[in-house]
């Protein structure tokens, strides 16, 4: 049975630990204190005081598709949308643990199938309507809605069934589950809870997806988040301003949000981006490039930039592994047949020199990796996962155990060739707009030429990468990137499960291709039902180390989050889950007014 | 007899620095696609005659670099291990011409590596990288520009002697072809073609697709040349006398384009070499690790690269000479008299 004032005491101890607070601390604890002077339950947050006021400007990777969180796919659309919306428990991103959001506590019941959740007193939308039960309900039977086709619906389908969601009183919610899930009331995080005396017309009418968009939003929606929409200028930027309903204050009794305004500019470019920090016209820039990074702490002039260590981002190499009968062309089946070569694959992994990317792509700011857990993660990490060190020895030995031999060409340079004699030859996908992955998959390149393979690295734009990847499977092997959302592993279920979308190599498989694909697949599906960590711990680090022992990905490295603020800006603490500097949003503020005015 | 001696030592500078980039495996160091991960952006190594305690050498040497502390890419000189240069010295295998096995190189050192130009992001030699990517973007420039001459110079005869519907036709052809924003042609010309190609493969596109572009100008050129020509008397007399077709053109109106086209040559040359370089800038030219000047020139897209590690713009610099060479050679074969004076009459006929 989950203790709740234990974690929050745990949350305590890891958010002073991560964020180095120091006098500050002796405050009360967040999740119980409330104001007195209301019959409101406020969220007190520890930390700094900050003063109100002030507009924050920040840059987006380009325009959001909407501002409807049923239908946001997009990082974009999702990081406006994380200022906006809340959700009922919330993973603190700091110290990866979850904490009360609009719900003020929960119980889970001994057998693990129900959860009880309070909702917090005097809760209001950000139009002023309040919110109680009914509203949560209603979310949920939308998200669950088949004809919404939202993306959160998968998740809350529990041992095959959907949740059912109850109502206890106008505070009480309960939700009931097929299966136990492992991983708790992390399942709340992100789904928020949307306005019912808005968007229960819609929802009937069937046109719940045509609303939300960015010019439209502002009388569509409400919502529960520190920000809500005030203009929206197409093609250059987004303003929200302060919710005055938000529900959390600092431990001094001030509502939150401190600041008046929140403006996203949209800037697609990265090097723009940093242009526009550099020259003032924004306030925090995030997702910085290693060369970025030491671009900017080389100059230093009134901002601060941070490095909060390893993130959850991992970049890989696979190969096609996709099973595609008389489609394949005689080419790709002649190499596949070495691709599913474990032995080939290891080979392949051994000859990789992981520290070299960490070093020349990353410049040091970042990790090898050996597996999808990155050091990032501070508690799913298998601690038993080999680190072998590069060594062609190694890799040349397990090349020829698998029946490939070297032949040695005119100029002296040696050739890797398979059983029936032809040269090993392929060709290496990565996306043209993403720098450090075209790096990687450089020193991929030459590493593997000191096999004797001959690697041609192939910069495609990345739509149509992911058309070759996903679709029509035409590739050899790729170079790509995933950032996981949470550090719980099921964040990251579609790339474990062969049935995935994500799980590249094999996507959406009907049936394991192979033994150990199924074994990962009973893994993964029974630490998703296992009640406690350790349990699932257990089950996920098997897995993890299956992965490492069939290599369907090279795992290669983890860059750390970089990030920068002004030096007025404060509470500036990134965190190395996404939003990196967003997540604390509502404690950001600015701490000299008159700076801010002149702009 | 002067402006014979000016094209002639335009033609000398210009032989000399070809000379330079053809035998880049003697003058290059290094393997211009070996990496030394442990030297990334390595600043460029300055020669020395004059050691700290100011006694001087007569072989020059460098001090090499050492990490700050802490940073990944600040670099200090470390004058207390100085690294000599030798001349003459057995180092990485290359081939000479292309075909010649041979391992002797301009200079080196015994041990360490010298980086008299600095290294790029995989701790590549820069000088070594300039000097073989020569290879591909004049060897480019050059192919380029021979193909658009011949293709020019057959539909600019054809169409200027033999008139009619088939100068017509030819004639719209090219002026489409000039109307065409030759760039984004370029770019729809490499879209068609399959991505994973080995670096001949992609070599050899790029000049096909530079000389299919390029050849309505000077085939314009060369047929307002024949129409001239073709009216003349001498050429009148021959026909008289019985001359056949190909007979005429060969030995008495295509000599008179020979001027036109060294020049164009001239002209072209530099400009495919440009060409080559903006593909390549762009992603769509000879793929890495193989060397190219706009390959070189591409780290210049990133930001941190353009404010941090100036010896990466040294490529865009060593096309200087080339150019200078080019176009010097260009106006000189320009300036004599014969070219004027066909220069005149051609421009004449094309109005």
């Amino acid at each position: 049975m989950r203790n709740y004032s234990a974690i929050v005491a745990r949350c305590r101890i890891l958010f002073r630990l991560f964020l180095g607070f120091s006098a500050l601390f002796c405050q009360p604890a967040f999740a119980h204190a409330q104001q007195s002077s209301s019959n409101e339950e406020l969220l007190v947050l520890p930390g700094e005081i900050g003063r109100s006021g002030g507009r924050l400007v920040v840059s987006l990777r380009g325009e959001p598709k909407t501002l409807n969180p049923l239908i946001a796919a997009d990082a974009r659309s999702r990081e406006v949308i994380g200022v906006m919306q809340a959700d009922l428990v919330h993973i603190n991103r700091a110290t990866q643990l979850t904490e009360p959001a609009l719900a003020k506590s929960w119980k889970i019941s001994p057998d693990g199938l129900t959860y009880t959740l309070v909702l917090r007193k005097g809760l209001k939308f950000s139009d002023g309507q309040p919110m109680d039960a009914d509203d949560v309900l209603f979310s949920y039977h939308v998200y669950l809605d088949e004809n919404t086709h939202a993306p959160q619906r998968d998740l809350l389908i529990v041992g095959g069934k959907p949740i059912v969601v109850r109502k206890v009183d106008a505070r009480t919610v309960v939700f009931q589950m097929a299966k136990p899930y492992g991983a708790g009331e992390r399942l709340f995080d992100g789904l928020a809870i949307l306005p019912r005396h808005l968007l229960e017309q819609p929802f009937q009418e069937g046109k719940l997806a045509q609303i939300g968009s960015l010019s439209a939003a502002a009388n569509q929606w409400a919502g529960l988040g520190p920000f809500r929409l005030r203009e929206y200028v197409a093609g250059q930027r987004l303003v929200l301003e302060r919710n005055p309903y938000y529900w959390k204050s600092d431990s001094a009794g001030n509502r939150l949000p401190y600041l008046d305004e929140l403006v996203f500019l949209f800037v697609p470019n990265a090097d723009a981006q940093v242009l526009k920090f550099e020259s003032s016209e924004t306030d925090m820039i995030s997702q910085l490039g290693a060369e970025n990074f030491s671009v900017l702490s080389r100059q230093q002039n009134g901002y601060t930039v941070a490095d909060a260590g390893p993130g959850l981002e991992y970049n890989f190499l696979f190969f096609n592994l996709n099973d595609l009968g008389e489609k394949a062309s005689a080419d790709l089946q002649r190499k596949q047949k070495w691709f599913r070569e474990v032995k080939f694959r290891q080979a392949v992994s051994a000859a990789a020199d992981r520290e070299a990317i960490v070093r020349l792509v990353y410049q040091g700011r970042g990790a090898a990796i050996w597996g999808l857990v990155t050091p990032g993660n501070k508690r799913w990490g298998d601690a038993n996962l080999a680190h072998p060190a590069r060594s062609l020895d190694r890799a040349r030995a397990l090349l020829k155990e698998a029946g490939f031999s070297w032949t040695t060409g005119p100029n002296g340079e040696s050739t890797l060739q398979d059983s029936g004699g032809k040269p090993v030859e392929f060709s290496i996908l990565t996306s043209s707009s993403n720098a450090d992955r075209a790096k990687m998959a450089a020193i991929l390149q030459d590493d593997l030429q000191q096999l004797g393979m001959r690697v041609q690295v192939v910069p495609l734009e990345f739509r149509s990468l992911l058309d070759r990847v996903t679709q029509t499977k035409e590739y050899d092997a790729c170079v790509m990137g995933i950032a996981s959302y949470d550090a719980d592993p099921n964040s990251d279920i579609n790339v474990w499960l062969s049935g995935g979308g994500t799980h590249l190599w094999n996507p959406s498989q009907t049936h394991p291709a192979t033994p150990w694909e199924a074994e990962i697949d009973r893994l993964i599906e029974d630490q998703m039902s296992a009640r406690t960590f350790d349990q699932r711990k257990k089950l996920y680090d098997r897995a993890q180390e299956i992965l490492a022992d069939y290599q369907p990905v090279i795992f290669l490295a983890s860059p750390d989050i970089l990030a920068g603020a002004k030096n007025s800006v404060g509470n500036f603490h990134p965190a190395v889950l996404e939003p990196y500097v967003l997540w604390n949003v509502e404690q950001l503020y600015l701490k000299n007014g008159r700076e801010n005015a002149a702009r | 007899m002067s402006r014979r001696r000016k094209a002639g030592n335009w033609l000398l500078v210009l032989g000399v620095l070809h000379g330079i980039v053809i035998c880049a495996g003697f003058f290059a160091p290094y393997n211009p696609v070996e990496q030394d991960r442990k030297n990334p952006y390595l600043p460029p190594m300055r020669l020395h005659f004059m050691d700290s305690r100011k006694h001087l050498h007569l072989r020059p040497f460098v001090y090499p670099f050492q990490l700050r502390t802490g940073t990944f890419d600040q670099y200090v000189e470390d004058t207390a291990h100085p690294r000599s240069l030798k001349f003459l010295i057995a180092g990485d295998r290359y081939r000479m011409l292309g075909f010649l096995p041979a391992r002797l190189h301009l200079f080196g050192t015994d041990s360490e590596r010298v980086y008299l130009l600095g290294t790029d992001a995989f701790g590549r030699d820069q000088l070594s990288r300039i000097l073989f990517g020569g290879q591909v973007s004049l060897l480019a420039g050059l192919l380029g520009a021979g193909f658009t001459l011949l293709i020019g110079w057959c539909i600019g005869a054809v169409a200027g002697y033999f008139g009619g519907w088939r100068d017509d036709v030819l004639m719209r052809v090219a002026e489409l072809f000039l109307a065409l924003p030759w760039l984004y042609l370029l770019f729809a010309i490499r879209a068609f073609l399959p991505l994973t190609v080995n670096p001949l493969q992609a070599f050899f596109l790029i000049v096909a697709v530079i000389a299919a572009v390029g050849w309505a100008r000077s085939a314009r050129l060369v047929r307002g040349i024949v129409l001239g020509a073709k009216e003349r008397d001498f050429v009148r007399a021959a026909r008289g006398f019985g001359a056949s077709n190909l007979y005429l053109l060969r030995r008495h109106i295509l000599p008179e384009t020979s001027s036109v086209l060294l020049t164009q040559a001239a002209i072209l040359i530099p400009q495919y070499v440009l060409a080559e370089m903006t593909l390549s800038f762009l992603g769509l030219g000879v793929p890495e690790p193989v060397p190219s000047w706009g390959n070189l020139l591409s780290n210049l897209q990133q930001y941190s690269v353009l404010v941090s590690y100036w010896w990466m713009y040294l490529p865009a610099l060593i096309m200087v000479p080339f150019f200078l060479g080019y176009l010097g050679l260009a106006s000189a074969l320009q300036e004599r008299p014969g070219a004027y004076k066909m220069e005149r009459r051609s421009l004449g006929s094309l109005a």
